[in-house]
């Protein structure tokens, strides 16, 4: 996944919603982990759109 | 540097703060560990509790972090039918709206005055098991890793979850149990500084857009919109754009903060404990599924969950079985009202617009002076039964 760390607004709601527990947020860094399946949940429901697929646009 | 505790929590938001200040009062050695730089900073709250649920929780309202006192609030239907319920009795639902940066703090104080340790810029990165049980946490602390151990560990981490997930307990979610919010801290509006107002209908879908007062012409107005009707990435900062350039008491204010956030609006956990480990606040998914509102049920679990952690200091036990009172606990004081505010979501997120027209219609003649989301839904069984026929005997 790629993550905007201009849009990112590091509030935690793809962390608490990603059903892998896949992400993790250290205040400001999003670090995905190897569990990331690419359901594309977090693109989904991240408030402020900073996160896409990988090899999207 | 001391590395092992009887209790560690996991956040320090409000039920992580009451968890550490009961389990020290009650002579528990704890740690509080955060991973930001700041208490209560950033945001990600529109920052309304009532009254009631302060007291509950035995937490006396302090007028250094309260942002606002409330006379009342306005439910908006789509086509603008407004049903207003007056403070008219003063009674203890009246709500407040909070500085969270202040009260998050203040909370963190109480614990640190009753005993507990605070460490921050410390994550918490995975938890460390001896077989079915939890014995502590893998921390890092401004980016040293290390390992901390406990009798208990308190997943008090919030929407995000993550410590019981580690640990084993599934916390995860349906998108239609999520909603996902955006908020604007505005100024210069020209909406009443003292009532609370709640707009519903497809302008948010599966949620609502809120104006929050936050004293004189400054207000938190704010949207969720359930994860399982977004369509595109950033939908939810669109609509709630779209609805402030629509409303000419909104398009007149300017933005001071922007915020972001996830709220889960689900059933409560099935486990709330297991050997080693307790769940509190947003982290046990006990934010109420109506109103997305966690504060109050998060104070309260947190002092039930510090109040039974000191009981097990002194026997020495942290099983699952020690830590059953804190299960039963939270599950008497709200778990039926959980419940019936999930099935009225899930209700409501069927109905039309024109539906809800009629129903905020009707129920802006019924007399309702309280604003609670039981009382509203007694107003709608008396007027609307077929609403909620499905939950009747919750209400």
């Amino acid at each position: 996944m790629i993550v905007s760390i201009e849009k990112c607004m590091h509030c935690g709601a793809c962390v608490g919603s990603c059903p892998q527990n896949a992400i993790f947020l250290n205040e400001i860094v999003l670090e995905f982990n190897e569990n990331c399946n690419k359901c594309g949940r977090c693109v989904r429901i991240c408030p402020a759109g900073a996160i896409e697929m990988e090899g999207k646009k | 540097m001391k590395t092992d505790y009887d209790v560690i929590v996991v956040g320090a938001g409000p039920a992580g703060s009451m968890t550490a200040k009961h389990a020290a009062k009650k002579g528990a050695k704890v740690l509080m560990i955060e991973k930001r730089q700041e208490i209560g900073a950033s945001l990600r709250c529109a920052e309304g509790v009532n009254k009631k649920g302060l007291a509950k929780a035995g937490v006396p309202v302090d007028k250094r972090w309260v942002s606002a006192d409330i006379a009342g609030a306005k439910l908006v239907s789509p086509g603008g039918h407004v049903f207003r319920i007056d403070e008219s009795q003063a009674g203890a639902e009246v709500g407040l709206v909070l500085e969270r940066h202040l009260f998050d703090k203040a909370m963190a104080a109480d614990a640190a005055r009753a005993g507990a340790e605070i460490w921050l810029k410390t994550a918490a990165v995975d938890v460390i098991k001896e077989g079915d049980k939890v014995v502590g946490v893998k921390a890092k602390r401004e980016g040293e890793p290390m390992k901390l151990t406990a009798g208990c560990v308190v997943a008090a981490d919030g929407f995000e979850s993550q410590v019981a997930r580690w640990a084993g307990i599934d916390t995860s979610l349906k998108a239609g149990d999520i909603t996902t919010c955006y908020q604007y801290r505005m100024t210069n509006l020209k909406t009443e500084p003292d009532y609370c107002e709640f707009i519903i209908g497809s302008v948010a879908p599966g949620g609502y857009i809120w104006v929050f007062p936050k004293g004189d012409d400054t207000a938190n107005v704010g949207i969720g919109v359930l994860a399982s009707k977004l369509k595109r990435p950033g939908d939810v900062k669109m609509y709630l754009d779209s609805w402030i350039k629509k409303d000419p008491r909104l398009s007149c204010g300017q933005p001071l903060e922007a915020l972001a956030g996830g709220v889960s609006v689900s059933p409560p956990v099935e486990r709330s404990i297991m050997n080693g480990l307790i769940l509190v606040g947003d982290s046990a998914r006990i934010i109420d599924p109506i109103t997305g509102g966690g504060i109050a049920n998060g104070l309260l679990a947190g002092k039930f969950a510090g109040e039974v952690l000191g009981d097990c200091v002194q026997a020495n036990d942290f099983s699952e079985r020690s830590l059953m009172p804190y299960d039963k606990l939270w599950r008497d004081a709200m778990e039926n009202r959980l419940w019936r505010n999930w099935m009225a979501k899930e209700k409501f997120l069927t109905l039309s617009d024109e539906t809800l027209d009629g129903v905020i219609d009707t129920l802006s003649t019924a007399n309702v002076d309280k604003m609670s989301v039981h009382n509203i839904l007694i107003a709608i069984k008396e007027r609307h039964p077929e609403l909620v026929k499905e939950f009747e005997e919750l209400i």
